[in-house]
């Protein structure tokens, strides 16, 4: 029960506005479609840069949460997803705002949210220590296979194409790479000026995040923005409550379901919601009804994608390994303030770690009370012209690129590899693998080299690397990810040729 | 196969195409270097990586060639269309204008180019004009209180600002 000692940090002045304003800004980020919780907590990075460690990871932790959450508005009031995540509460919130239930269908999504998500920061408290007492027994072998296997399982879930999401992990590694040797001093693959001190993580989460989304909104032309928010009326809190205690199983589906999610590495929100609508239906007498307005569909959804957020930052707590690639920018949010995640956070930075924990607690809570009060604003701020939210998304891309190191190779490191992950990703390559690699291949090679020196003085490399009970398992799971993609892509591309004959025709995709 | 169909395929075929070959070309590069640049210790998680990279990357340019690539939508022409006006606008505002007019005034221009590019309403208005530089203006001002004001950044002032 250590967390407790810390709750009082959260409540200081200054944490607590931050907090309050992280949740505020989230749910109105997250309503606004085109803006994923990913892109919103990279942009929001540089504005950390003059806060405490604590109170930074309070901001993003908060930003974090509620912008889940706020992608249900524009879900329910405009039928667009505010993030991938919001997908499935969509397919009955909007039918129930149509029916005139909109305020009833933010309330118990709302309520969902916050349920799920105090359960799932729960579970990132209990679970947490655990896994970092457990995590202690790594040596630099085992560090450089977790990191290896934190790759490698994203590039395999996160991508349609298996030797694609590999490729993408492996430029992420080489990006990491460049710049000056950290042991040696030696210079590696500086093509450029810009390159000399290597690729900043923030610059580059900044640049991979938000310029495709600048393309993608550009993509849509110049086209009158005409969405119509469905509106809402005035309900009673008491009578969502209500509802909510009649659909406790979705709750429970939702929950459990998002919970198991968040602590698989890069499985996401987006499969949490769906994977518990689809089962919540199922278990369901009334599963003719999902889709035509109820509430339960609603309920699992919300209560899903944000208990997998707390579990989602179990793996980067303990072991420096990002669940998510939101939990990758946060990796990237408290290396900045030189902190370094893993096996001795708690020992070495317990205020920190704690406090931040905690107030993804105090969030959640937030979440529920603003979250229906901003609900309304939100849906107007989701219905901003795409040129507007372009223009703005490009030019705080622009300065928060520049205010990390004030530099201007910064930002072009930034559009580079922002112009560059736009085409990759129309050809079928995946930004989180990349995004993985470019954050996991230090810490991959400072204890490759680490790991190396010990093996050389004891048993040798192979010895050292390859055996040992452990590393077995670790190596195990690395294959069995490649191995499961590899399956995987090939089911899948026989059935497009099944279904598409005449596209399909050269062969299977992979 | 229709005249369209086929058309289509060559079309992803190529988009395929064209990538895995720059990045075929890449991982030769790198995994070279890695092999050659001295000294040799600071090279060797690079060529631990670059081994493996290489082998992705003939394996993805073998099925781009083959057309075996399916994954993606690709880029068509009426996209291409659409997106370029704004990605010269940032490319030209970012690489050569930033330094040369000052940071603020090539975000100013870059903001205002995209926002007037893809406004739906009149170009030959003088009240879409009027509306369009408010909006710029304003939303200049907020980056200005947060960035130079909160945040203390210093920002390459160029000819101007």
């Amino acid at each position: 029960m250590e967390f407790l000692q810390y709750f009082g940090g959260v409540f200081e002045p200054t944490s607590f506005l931050l907090l309050l304003g992280g949740t505020i800004g989230g749910l109105i980020l997250g309503a606004t479609p085109g803006l994923s919780p990913t892109m919103a907590v990279a942009l929001l990075i540089p504005f950390t840069f003059q806060l405490e460690a604590t109170q930074g990871l309070i901001l993003l932790g908060a930003a974090y949460t509620s912008t889940v959450a706020g992608g249900a508005v524009s879900a329910i009031l405009l039928k667009i997803p505010g993030a991938p995540a919001n997908i499935a509460t969509a397919l009955d919130g909007h039918e129930m705002a149509r029916q005139g239930r909109g305020t009833e269908a933010l309330h118990v999504s709302f309520l969902a949210s916050g349920v799920g998500g105090i359960i799932g920061v729960l579970l990132l408290i209990f679970l947490t220590p655990v896994l970092a007492r457990w995590a202690l027994a790594f040596g630099p072998s085992h560090l450089f296979w977790m990191a290896i296997l934190g790759v490698t399982i994203i590039g395999s879930l996160d991508s349609k194409s298996f030797v694609k999401g590999l490729l993408s992990g492996c430029l992420g590694l080489w990006l990491s790479m460049i710049g000056y040797d950290d042991i040696q001093g030696a210079q590696r693959f500086i093509f450029h000026d810009s390159l000399t001190g290597g690729v900043n993580i923030i610059t580059a989460l900044i640049g991979i995040f938000a310029i495709p989304q600048v393309i993608e909104m550009l993509a849509k032309g110049r086209v009158e923005h005409k969405i119509a928010a469905v509106s809402v009326g005035k309900q009673s809190l008491f009578s969502s409550l209500k509802l909510l205690s009649k659909n406790f199983k979705a709750m429970t589906i939702g929950t459990v379901t998002g919970s198991v999610i968040g602590l698989i590495p890069g499985v996401g929100g987006q499969i949490a919601g769906l994977l518990a609508y689809d089962q919540t239906r199922k278990f369901s007498k009334d599963r003719d009804t999902f889709g035509k307005g109820n509430p339960a569909g609603v309920i699992a959804a919300e209560s899903a994608n944000n208990a997998m957020v707390g579990p989602s930052l179990v793996p980067l707590l303990t072991l420096s390994i990002p669940g998510s690639p939101t939990a990758a920018v946060l990796l990237g949010g408290l290396l900045i303030h030189g902190i370094f995640p893993g096996s001795d956070l708690f020992d070495n930075y317990p205020e920190v770690a704690w406090t931040f924990i905690n107030s993804m607690l105090i969030g959640q809570i937030l979440m529920v009370i603003f979250g229906i009060w901003v609900a309304s604003y939100a849906a107007r701020v989701a219905q901003i012209p795409p040129p507007i939210m372009a223009a703005a998304v490009l030019v705080l891309a622009l300065f928060g690129s520049y205010s990390v190191q004030q530099s201007m190779g910064d930002v072009y490191i930034m559009l580079t590899l922002g112009l560059s992950m736009y085409l990759l990703e129309k050809v079928g390559f995946s930004a989180a693998p990349l995004v993985l690699g470019l954050i996991l291949g230090p810490i991959a090679e400072a204890n490759f080299i680490q790991g190396s020196m010990i093996a050389n003085a004891v048993d040798g490399p192979v010895q050292y690397f390859l055996m040992g009970t452990l590393n077995i398992v670790l190596i195990v799971l690395v294959l069995s990810s490649i191995a499961w993609s590899f399956f995987s892509s090939r089911r899948e591309a026989l059935k497009e040729i099944q279904d598409n004959p005449v596209n399909s025709d050269a062969g299977a995709s992979s | 196969m229709n005249d369209s169909v086929q058309g289509k395929l060559a079309a992803n075929r190529l988009q395929h195409l064209l990538p895995a070959t720059l990045i075929l070309l890449l991982a030769i590069t790198v995994t070279w270097l890695s092999y050659t640049r001295e000294p040799s210790d600071a090279f060797l998680f690079p060529r631990l990586i670059s081994s493996v990279m290489i082998f992705l990357a003939v394996w993805n340019f073998l099925r781009a060639f083959l057309g075996l690539a399916k994954v993606g939508d690709g880029l068509s022409s009426q996209t291409l269309f659409k997106i370029a006006p704004g990605v010269i606008v940032m490319i030209v505002l970012v690489y050569f204008a930033a330094k040369a007019l000052g940071f603020y005034v090539a975000s100013f221009l870059a903001f205002l180019c995209v926002f007037s590019l893809y406004d739906p309403a009149s170009h030959t208005a003088m009240s879409s004009w009027v509306k369009r530089l408010l909006i710029t203006a304003a939303f200049m001002a907020v980056i200005y209180a947060l960035f130079t004001l909160l945040l203390k950044v210093q920002t390459p002032r160029g000819l101007y600002f």
